[in-house]
Parts: C-alpha cells; sequence; structure tokens
C-alpha cells in the first residue's frame, strides 16, 4: 500500500525533465499521471531511486491538427483525448478508445504518453498507435528524434525510449474518414481487455492485438490481408494464427484467446468496412 | 400510525453520507503505534530460519516479534488444530503471519516488515479437496496424521435401499466455489492496553463474543476489557470469525504500554480474512417418471484450508440439514467430511452452509426435470412441502420448517415474469446468429435463519443464542435503545427504532438506538445468521412492551384514571374514550423520575427494561428466483439479463430496507456464479490475490432487479419477522446456473461449476456438452 | 535506506481551505487526507486502484487518491466528502439521493460513490441508468448490489436543489 521511499523531482518543463534524467539515469522514472507506474509501487514491485514529476509540464498537453497529421501531446489525458473535438472528427478511433481505458477515475489522470510507454501488452491505446502507423516523438539530452510505431515496442514493459529521453508527442495520420473499430472483452467494465482488437481501414489499413503478446503488436498478416481486399473472416484468421505467443492466464488459455482474436479482429474489420 | 411496515430513511445516513462516519482506521489515539506483518509467500513449508536483525535496527521500530515472542500465548480455534498467532515451525498457507513489526508510523512499519529475512524449505502443498485427500497426500497437521480432520459417515441403513427401490435414480458430484468474503472495508485492529484495562476497536459483528473470548484469553477481567465496535463496513459473516490480529495487536499494546493499530491492506485482506463456500458434494437421488423425488443421499467435502475454525467445521452441518430444501423427499440421509488445505482457512460467508444446500437441491431438480423431459416449474410444484403441513419436521432434527407458502411464491413469481414469453424468446434465439443464447432459470429456495433458540449458536463458541434489547426513556421523553445486535450496513438501528416508536408511542424522531459496545450494551451475541430482526428487533418489541405499561401507571396516577384505560398515541397518554385527557410522554418520563410525583409502588427510573430473548425456533425464510442469462455465441460470455425476486421474510419492518438486504445478497449471488472464486496453482500460489483478479463486480456487471413479496409470518416471534440478510446469496446462485445450463441444454449440457467463465461456456459451446 | 529523502513543501486547497505541509513524498494523498488532516472520510478499500472508495475531486475531476501522491495534488483544489455539503450544513442533491433512496448500507463506499456521482452530474445532469453505472465503474459496493445507487443518482438528476429539511440523524455508538 505504501511505495518504498523515493528521492521527489519535479520538473517545470521538458528540458529540466531530460537534464533530471540524465543526471540521475536508471535510478530515476518519470511520473506523469502516475496510473501505470503508483499501481506497482504501491506493491512494491517497482522502487525507482527518484521520481521525476512531469505532471506539471503544461506544454506537452495538447491535441492539435498539422497538416496530414494530429499531433496529440503526451502529456495529455485520457479524458481530455477522449473529449476532443479535433479527435473525434479526425481521428475518432482514438477518442473512442481513450473512453474505454480503466475507468473515469484513471482516465482523469491517466496519460496518453505515460500508457504507450509502458509498454503494457494489455493496454489499449498502444493498438491505436500500432494500427494507425502513427510516430512517437522523444526527446533526450542528444536531441530529438522520430520512431515510426513498428520499431517502438520492444518487449514486455520495454520501449525504444532510452533512459534518459522522454516521450513528447504522438503523431497520428488523420483518417480521412477511413472506417475504423475497436473491440474490447473483457469481464468487467473496469477491467484490461483478455483481448482486444483495433482496426483501421481506408488506404493505409492496420489491425493490431491487445494482450495477445509479449508487446503490443501490429497484426502483420492481418494487416496485408485487409490491405489485399481479404473478407472479415480471413483478416481474423490471418491476425489470430499470426500472434507469435499469446499469454495464458486463469481468464483465457492460447487457444480460446486465438479464438476470440479471430472473432474480434473479423467483427471489427466488418465494423471498419462499413 | 404503525412504523413497522413503513418506508422509513434511515437514521444512520446523514453521519455516512457526510463522512463523519467512525470506522476503526478512522480512529487513532494520541501514540498510536502501526503494525506491518510479515506472511509466507509458500503455501507449505518449514520455516527454517526468520533473520529480523535488519528490521529491529530500522529507524522508528518498536517491535519486531516472531513465534517465540509469543510463545505463551495460546493458538485459536479447535482444540487440537489451534492456529499459532504467528507461524512457529512450519507455514500452511499463503499468507499466513511470520512476523509482526510495529513501528511509529505506517511506512516504517512496512519498510521494517519488507526487511525482515524469512527462509522456508517447502513442502509438497494440497491447495484443493481432491489434492488433500489424494493418496499420499502430506498431512498438514503431523499431529493429525490425515487431512481429513473429522468425517459423520451416512449410516443410515434405509438409505440405499431407498435408492436402489426408486424406478429412476441420479448420480453427481458438484463443487460450490471458494469466495473472498470482500467487504469494502478491511480488517482493522486497535487495541489500547493501559493499567486500567483493555480496549479493543475492531471491524466485528460480535463484540460481546469478542470481549468474552480476548478478556478469557489473556485472564483479564470483563469488566475490564471493553469492546468497541464502531461503523463497521461491511462483513457478511466473515467479520464474526476471530482471526490472529484480534489477539496480537492486544499483545503488542500491553508490551509497548501504547496503542498499537492494525490496518489490513486489500492484498493481506483476500488471503488473511476467512473464505467461504469451498465445497464438494456427491449426491443420490432417487425419484419416479412423475418427477416425485423419493430419496436424497448428500455427502459434503468441506474444504477448510489451513486451520480449522469452529464455525468453518459446521458449515457441511448447515448444509446437510437444509439438503432437502423445500421438497418433501420421505428419504433423506446425509454425511460429510472437514478437510484442511494448504489453502486460507475457510468460516462463514453470508448464508454459511445455506447457499450450498440450496444450490445442489435447486440442481438436482433441475437436473430430474431435464432427465424426465418435465418444465422446471411443473416438477417444482409437484415435490413442494404442501402449505398445511407446517411446522414441518425435515430429516435434521435442527430443522423444523415453521411456516411457508412455496407454491404462492412461485405463483407471484410467474405473475412478475413472463415465463412463456421468454420460453419463445429462447427457442427463437437459438439459431438466430444476431441474438445470443437465452436460458432462463429457477429457484424455489428456503435457508435456515434466525439463529437464536437456545443451542443454535453456543456450539460455535458463543455464550448463548439470545439477543438482547434495553429500553431507557430519558427524562424528557426521548428513548434509548441498546441492542446486542452489531449491525454493519443492515440498517438495524432504523428498524430496531420503528419497532420500539410502535410499542412506546414515542415519535421515531425521539428514539435512537446504540450498539457495538460492551460498555454500554448489557450484554450481546451480534449480527449474523439473520437473526437482528427476528430475534433482537422481539427482544426490543418486548422491552418497549414492558416499559409501556410501566408508563401506563404514571400517567393513570396523572391523569387520575385506571392504568387499564390509559393508550398511547402521537407522544401521549390519554384516557380511552376521553382523548381529551392526556399527558404527554414527556411529562410522564421526566415525572417517572421524580419521588414526589410518582404512585405508590412505581420506583424512580423504572422506565426501562432489558430482554434476552430467545424464540424458541428457528426461522425459514424462502423465495421463488427467476433469472434470464444471455451467453454470447462468440465468446461464451455470459451475463444475467433480468433477476426476478420473490421473497418470503414474514413480516417486513421496513420495506426498503428489506429489499436492500434482497439486492445485496443477489448482487453477491451473482457474483458467485458468475465472476468470483479464489484460484490457487497446484503448488497453493493464490492466482487472484488483488481486486484486479478476483473479480467483485461493478456496477455495469449487474443487472437491474424486478421484486415482490409473499408473506408467511413465523409464530416463533410476535413480529411475525423471519430474517432476510442472507436469502439473496442462497437463491440467486442456482437461479443463475440452471439458466445458464437452461440455454445450452440443447448442446446436451447438464451442470456447469461455478463461476461461469467465458472460456469455461465457450468450451462447451464449441465441444459439446457435459 | 542510508539516506531518507528530503520532505517536500506543499499547498492544498482542501475544501476551500489552503493547507501547506511538508511530506514524504512517497505518501498517498490518501493517507494525507487521512492521517495529516484527519479527514477521514475518505476511506481506501484496496491497494490496486479498484474499489474507488477513496475518490475525491481533484480541480473538480474525479480521482483515486490513493493513486495520486500528495506532492502531486501540491497547488491544487481537493474536494472531500466533508466539502460537498452546504456551507449550512444541508445535503448536496447527491447525499440527499443517496439517503432518500438508500443508496448505502454499510456506508463504507459512500464517500467515493458520492464524490464520482458528484463529478458525473456536474458533467452531465441528466444521465442515464447506462450512463450512471459505467460511470461509476470505477467504483465497487460490496452491500447494495447498484441499483439502490442508481436510484440515488438519478434521484440527485430530478432533484438538483436538493430538499432542506433538516433531519436528525444518529451515530452509531456512544
Amino acid at each position: 500500500m505504501i511505495p518504498a521511499a523515493f528521492e521527489y523531482k519535479k520538473a517545470g518543463s521538458a528540458d529540466e525533465a531530460i537534464a533530471l534524467l540524465t543526471e540521475y539515469g536508471d535510478e530515476a522514472k518519470l511520473l506523469a499521471g502516475g496510473h501505470s507506474l503508483l499501481p506497482l509501487m504501491k506493491l512494491r514491485l517497482a522502487r525507482p531511486e527518484v521520481l521525476i514529476d512531469i505532471g506539471n509540464v503544461a506544454d506537452l498537453s495538447y491535441v492539435r491538427e498539422d497538416g496530414d497529421h494530429i499531433a496529440v501531446g503526451a502529456l495529455t489525458r485520457h479524458r481530455d483525448v477522449e473529449r476532443s473535438d479535433v479527435l473525434r472528427s479526425a481521428l475518432p478511433v482514438l477518442a473512442h478508445v481513450a473512453s474505454t481505458v480503466g475507468d473515469p477515475q484513471v482516465r482523469n489522470r491517466g496519460t496518453i504518453g505515460g500508457s504507450i510507454v509502458h509498454g503494457d501488452p494489455a493496454s489499449d491505446l498502444p493498438s491505436v498507435v500500432l494500427a494507425t502507423g502513427a510516430t512517437l516523438v522523444v526527446r533526450g539530452s542528444g536531441g530529438q528524434r522520430e520512431i515510426a510505431a513498428a520499431d517502438f515496442f520492444v518487449d514486455f514493459l520495454e520501449t525504444a525510449v532510452a533512459a534518459d529521453e522522454l516521450l513528447t508527442e504522438i503523431k497520428f495520420p488523420k483518417s480521412n474518414g477511413a472506417g475504423w473499430s475497436f473491440q474490447k472483452f473483457n469481464r468487467r467494465a473496469q477491467d484490461w481487455a483478455i483481448v482486444g482488437a483495433t482496426v483501421v481501414g481506408g488506404d493505409n489499413p492496420g489491425v493490431s492485438l491487445v494482450n495477445m503478446g509479449s508487446k503490443p503488436e501490429l497484426s502483420v498478416a492481418a494487416t496485408e490481408a485487409m490491405a489485399s481486399g481479404a473478407s472479415p473472416s480471413d483478416v481474423g484468421a490471418a491476425a489470430a494464427d499470426g500472434a507469435a505467443n499469446p499469454p495464458e492466464d486463469l481468464s483465457a488459455n492460447v487457444a480460446y484467446r486465438r479464438h476470440l482474436a479471430r472473432s474480434l479482429v473479423e467483427r471489427a474489420v466488418a465494423e471498419a468496412s462499413n | 400510525m404503525s412504523l413497522v411496515g413503513a418506508k422509513v430513511l434511515r437514521k444512520e445516513d446523514p453521519n455516512l453520507i457526510t463522512g463523519r462516519g467512525q470506522f476503526v482506521d478512522d480512529l487513532s489515539p494520541a501514540g498510536t503505534a502501526y503494525v506491518a506483518f510479515v506472511r509466507s509467500n509458500e503455501a507449505h513449508g518449514r520455516i527454517t530460519n526468520v533473520d529480523t536483525a535488519e528490521a529491529v535496527a530500522m529507524q522508528g521500530v518498536l517491535a519486531v516479534w516472531t513465534a517465540s515472542d509469543v510463545a505463551d500465548l495460546p493458538g485459536l480455534g479447535v482444540p487440537g488444530l489451534e492456529r499459532p498467532l504467528l507461524a512457529a515451525d512450519k507455514v500452511r498457507f499463503v499468507g499466513e503471519s511470520i512476523a509482526v513489526v510495529v513501528a511509529e508510523t505506517r511506512a516504517q512499519a512496512v519498510d521494517a516488515a519488507e526487511a525482515v529475512l524469512v527462509d522456508i524449505d517447502p513442502l509438497p502443498a494440497s491447495p484443493t479437496i481432491q489434492s488433500a485427500i489424494a493418496e499420499g497426500a502430506a498431512p498438514l497437521d503431523e499431529n493429525v496424521g490425515a487431512n481429513v480432520i473429522f468425517m459423520l459417515p451416512i449410516e443410515d441403513p434405509d438409505i440405499d435401499p431407498a435408492l436402489a427401490a426408486a424406478p429412476r435414480r441420479l448420480s453427481t458430484r458438484m463443487e460450490n466455489n471458494r469466495c473472498v468474503p470482500t467487504p469494502i472495508e478491511t480488517n482493522v485492529v486497535l487495541a489500547d492496553w493501559g493499567p486500567s484495562g483493555l480496549t479493543l476497536w475492531a471491524t466485528h459483528q460480535a463484540p460481546h463474543h469478542l470481549r468474552n473470548t480476548v478478556a478469557t484469553y489473556f485472564g483479564l477481567a470483563q469488566d475490564t476489557t471493553r469492546v468497541i465496535t464502531p461503523d463497521v463496513g461491511g462483513g457478511f459473516g466473515a467479520k464474526i470469525n476471530f482471526t490472529p490480529d484480534l489477539f496480537l495487536v492486544p499483545a503488542l499494546s500491553r508490551a509497548l504500554r501504547r496503542p498499537v493499530k492494525y490496518t489490513q491492506t486489500r492484498s493481506e485482506n483476500v488471503l488473511m480474512m476467512y473464505h467461504g463456500r469451498a465445497q464438494e458434494v456427491d449426491i443420490d437421488v432417487g425419484f419416479d417418471d412423475d418427477g416425485s423425488l423419493l430419496a436424497l443421499k448428500v455427502d459434503v467435502y468441506q474444504d477448510n484450508g489451513a486451520y480449522a475454525d469452529p464455525t468453518g467445521m459446521g458449515l457441511p452441518a448447515l448444509t446437510t440439514t437444509m439438503a432437502a430444501g423445500c421438497y418433501k423427499i420421505p428419504k433423506v440421509a446425509v454425511g460429510w467430511k472437514n478437510i484442511l488445505t494448504n489453502a486460507t482457512p475457510v468460516a462463514a460467508y453470508r448464508g454459511a452452509g445455506r447457499p450450498e444446500a440450496a444450490f445442489y437441491i435447486e440442481r438436482i431438480v433441475d437436473m430430474v426435470a431435464d432427465e424426465l423431459g418435465l418444465d422446471p416449474v411443473e416438477i417444482r410444484r409437484r415435490n413442494f412441502i404442501p402449505e398445511d403441513e407446517f411446522p414441518y419436521a425435515t430429516h435434521s432434527e435442527i430443522a423444523v420448517y415453521d411456516s411457508g407458502n412455496f407454491a404462492g411464491a412461485l405463483d407471484e413469481l410467474l405473475n412478475i415474469m413472463d415465463y412463456p414469453a421468454l420460453v419463445q424468446e429462447k427457442a427463437a434465439a437459438i439459431d438466430d446468429p444476431t441474438k445470443p443464447l437465452l436460458g432462463i432459470g429457477f429457484a424455489t429456495w428456503l435457508e435456515i435463519a434466525a439463529f437464536g433458540p437456545p443451542g443454535a449458536l453456543e456450539g460455535f463458541g458463543h455464550l448463548a443464542s439470545w439477543e438482547s434489547g434495553q429500553v431507557r426513556v430519558q427524562p424528557d421523553g426521548s428513548a434509548i435503545i441498546y441492542t446486542g445486535a452489531s449491525p454493519h450496513g443492515q440498517g438495524t438501528v432504523t428498524t430496531l427504532a420503528q419497532i420500539a416508536a410502535d410499542e412506546l408511542g414515542i415519535d421515531f424522531d425521539k428514539i435512537s438506538v446504540r450498539h457495538g459496545d460492551t460498555a454500554t450494551v448489557v450484554q450481546g451475541i451480534g449480527t449474523m445468521g439473520s437473526r437482528a430482526t427476528a430475534v433482537a428487533g422481539e427482544s426490543v418489541k418486548q422491552a418497549a412492551t414492558k416499559v409501556t405499561e410501566k408508563a401506563k401507571l404514571i400517567a393513570a396516577h396523572l391523569l387520575e384514571a385506571n392504568p387499564e384505560d390509559i393508550e398511547v398515541n402521537d407522544d401521549a397518554f390519554s384516557v380511552k374514550g376521553t382523548p381529551a385527557k392526556s399527558v404527554p410522554w414527556s411529562e410522564v418520563a421526566w415525572k417517572s423520575f421524580q419521588n414526589l410525583e410518582l404512585p405508590e409502588g412505581v420506583d424512580p427510573g423504572s422506565l426501562e427494561s432489558t430482554v434476552h430473548n430467545a424464540p424458541p425456533n428457528f426461522s425459514f425464510p424462502s423465495g421463488a428466483y427467476g433469472c434470464v442469462v444471455e451467453i454470447d455465441k462468440m465468446s461464451g460470455d455470459t451475463r444475467v439479463r433480468d433477476m426476478y425476486l420473490v421473497d418470503d421474510c414474514g413480516t417486513v419492518i421496513n420495506p426498503l430496507l428489506a429489499e436492500g438486504q434482497v439486492h445485496g445478497g443477489v448482487a453477491q449471488g451473482i457474483a458467485q456464479a458468475l465472476y468470483e472464486k479464489m484460484e490457487y496453482d497446484a503448488n497453493g500460489q493464490p492466482l487472484t490475490a488483488t481486486l484486479v483478479d478476483y473479480l467483485v463486480p461493478g456496477a455495469p456487471d449487474l443487472p437491474t432487479y424486478t421484486s415482490s413479496r409473499t408473506t408467511t409470518v413465523t409464530p416463533n416471534n410476535s413480529l411475525g419477522a423471519k430474517g432476510i440478510g442472507e436469502s439473496g446469496s442462497v437463491g440467486a446462485p442456482p437461479a443463475v446456473v440452471n439458466a445458464a445450463v437452461d440455454a445450452l441444454s440443447h448442446l446436451g449440457v447438464r451442470h456447469i461449476n461455478m463461476p461461469l467463465t467465458p472460456q469455461k461456456i465457450f468450451s462447451l459451446l464449441h465441444e459439446g456438452g457435459a | 535506506m542510508e539516506n531518507r529523502p528530503s520532505n517536500v513543501p506543499v499547498t492544498i486547497n482542501v475544501n476551500g481551505n489552503a493547507l501547506s505541509a511538508e511530506v514524504e513524498p512517497r505518501t498517498l494523498l490518501a493517507l494525507f487526507l487521512r492521517d495529516d488532516l484527519h479527514l477521514t472520510g475518505t476511506h481506501i478499500g484496496c491497494d490496486t486502484s479498484n474499489c474507488g472508495a477513496c475518490t475525491v475531486l481533484l480541480d473538480g475531476d474525479a480521482v483515486k487518491s490513493c493513486t495520486v501522491l500528495a506532492v502531486q495534488a501540491d497547488g491544487r483544489d481537493i474536494t472531500t466528502i466533508e466539502g460537498v455539503a452546504g456551507d449550512d450544513g444541508s445535503f448536496s442533491a447527491v447525499q440527499e439521493g443517496f439517503r432518500q433512496e438508500h443508496g448505502l448500507q454499510c456506508g463504507y463506499c459512500t464517500p467515493g460513490m458520492i464524490m464520482a456521482a458528484t463529478a458525473l452530474l456536474a458533467d452531465n445532469p441528466n444521465p442515464s441508468e447506462h450512463d450512471i453505472r459505467h460511470n461509476l465503474e470505477g467504483n465497487l459496493c460490496r452491500c447494495t448490489g447498484y441499483q439502490m445507487i442508481v436510484n440515488s443518482v438519478r434521484w440527485a438528476a430530478e432533484n438538483p436543489d436538493g430538499v432542506s429539511v433538516s433531519v436528525g440523524g444518529q451515530g452509531a455508538h456512544s
């Protein structure tokens, strides 16, 4: 219930945060909304020496149109993503998925950047990053770089963001009216997905799965099948069969997870095609 | 106007809705120190070393105790099978306490507990009934040498011939899943043991029982041992039981000479608070071609967890007592085994043994109906105990059903649910790919409640089985009721005030009800077994009647009339037929304390009375529930769409509160049926140890309830009230499972063990039936 | 730990009062409210952010105060259950709704429920049953089965001014 003790540093800007990250290195963790990190710290499954609070870095909370894409600041809360008029019209899948994360209290605190950088395969928002082919903007002591979604998620709870770097922005391509669907299967409304699927249609389709591997993953085979105009059931089969390493737990064994993935993707493709 | 039966808003609420309730963790007397435990991460093993050196040296640490520090304090529970306060040589379940730390702050205590190093040599673990009774299973208790610690064999020589003689016969094994009670307030214990005695604040359902037990345990006099159970955040039976922290925390306070508080975390609570249910059963039933039940044999396997609790030992007795439900079965024979496993100990959880019984018999009745192609409603009607056969003696000498009208409740159920339309909808849904499968389930259940007859609770360690009620009129004409019941959500403060208002003629707003403090409540047993209204309510009613009779003597004196001619209404006494001749209660009360104003033979301060009410029999609340489930054909996800509830709890004191009790019990019943099960892996490691994995349902996960009532009053008290606290948790699980089996019956499914997880249902949908 | 981390000064506006304190950084807002400010109406029911008993308003938004550090609330406005009633002690519409519709039994989850419902109605003054159930999905109740909680929130939506009757409530114990 009570985290192990840590040193607290408040960063007033992204640059300050990067300076602190550079100073403390591996000992430090960034604290944004805290809804991925604090639960682990309370159970003492995470025990950083230093917490760098970036919650007050106001210039990283925004949603704005920028040419052919929409830029979302990493510290934008789920609630603000969910309610953004810009997103609702130009990228409704993102607004919708944000509205299904956790519960209202979680959405009032949790940030899109925190959720993505945590790299949890059971998390909903990474699937939108992957299905839309977003670009992740990262800033560190060595300057700023952009990482393609496909290269971002490295392993279980591990991303391409280096220890002295900060995710500052996610650039989503505009959907330009393309169809989309998000399917989430869980028991209780507040729960993580047992399996989820995000599908976007249009010229650059994407199919990604939630909780079907050790990291958030784009289903390459399903995405290709969709691009080639395959039927919803064939896309679903490609997604299910293509998942390399589905987890096994009390809720679902591998066979059931694949079944869910197949059915959810099939349903999502049909919905995105309407 | 009578308040009994009226929808009255609760007296409890104003404090609770403003944050002014007082739960134990809200209290921190000056100088309070804080406790954290070191717990076993092995399900079974030998403790080879406990190193406290680093913890002892940490900032703020006041004490670190291991088993050797409590060697002079005896274990708890069943003699010969005691549970130690701190594990000494062996651990027997994950979460068992090994060491305890006290520090100046909560955080310091947690830090120091983390620094205690424990070495355990693991032993083979038996976390389930089947693994514990398997040949070669390592015994949890070497002194006993076997994991079956008690057995009541089925010895009735007539049962097997009766089964053999039946034209048809069916045998089955069922499970009743291990549940975690999960009151939203965890266990909290605060002890302040000073030179003048011990005050113990606890989240408990039976303060006097706790006081008596703690005093005896420490050799204290009861007058200097005070237990206070202030606002208690839910109990559901799990706060009747005695856990080691209730004794360790006072011992620490005594040693440290300051108040000491333990606030359990939720993760600790899931492992440490007694679990419920955890049974398997073998059932044989004989019946004829018309569906008449002829013989029933029930053999229960009770998983008691790692230590035998007296209540936990008694659960199968309650299950087997209620084995025949509301049906007239000529021959019933029962037996059971109590079994130790490497899992959290098991004891009372809402319904305690009766939800299990109702689940088994209601499933059996459906299986028999299925076997014969009979409608589940029809088979129930054919087997109900007729309305004119009460009192009805069952196979058990404990259970003589007081009253009931089972067919009447079923009629009312069919009145509020459109069964024929649902049957049509179900048939149409099977082949409609756009529709989920539909299932309709029934449960016509009854349970045993109003634990109060002499002998009812003594076997579980209680002083007696009555409940106390005391009425004390104050000089201004208000009244304070003291009850030995110890409510924790039931609204007993309100219901007892309603009962007292009717008897006293004092305005409801001028009646307070006090409970949960052994220094102010004369004596008490507590709130459990659906007894507060039927047993404590009756004691208050009788005490109020006695006070009113005495007050009439004073009123008659003041009005210069005959006491027999005095009536009381609306806060005043008057002379029958002459309403103008009246005196207000306030005046009678005031003068009742003044020697010069009293009639001869009446002492000052006489307007108080205490009654310890022990009813002659248990009561048997019953009901008929109907459930409609929808099963998603793709995923197997099973949801309750509609829940129709007809309850017969006898006289209802407050319909709002009675309905609240039903809703809450039904919610827990649906939760048991669909969502909840404490799971362990083969090594006894818990897999559902937090609320992330143990699925207590939320508002979107449960349905809206449609409820109604029938009434057969109990002859056991003058109110006619039977009790309703546990009804929902008894009736709901079989209704839900019967509905799910109905939805899948076209696939040959005959039974599904709870909980009905999507994966389990999916495999039935796609891999064929039972 | 060899060197204990230094405490951090915070100023938090709690129920309209600006309060300054030095807190250990790891102090959860829920424990700061309960242990340091003695505002014990905010309850703690779990350690995994599931139950919502600790819900308070942070700058008007419902948050789980067990998953917010006190230092994160520095300079912010916090409203707890103690700050919901009117200055004259009159119940808010949501409080009155819970009383009228028997939306509580043991009362332990109730402060969190009331805070979550208060935030819901501020945002959506006329929520449907579906809206209410889903907006309370982060708050667990073990007593009521939720239907009467839904009714309570509906009552508040239909009676936004509450009722101005004084009631003689009673504590549970002496």
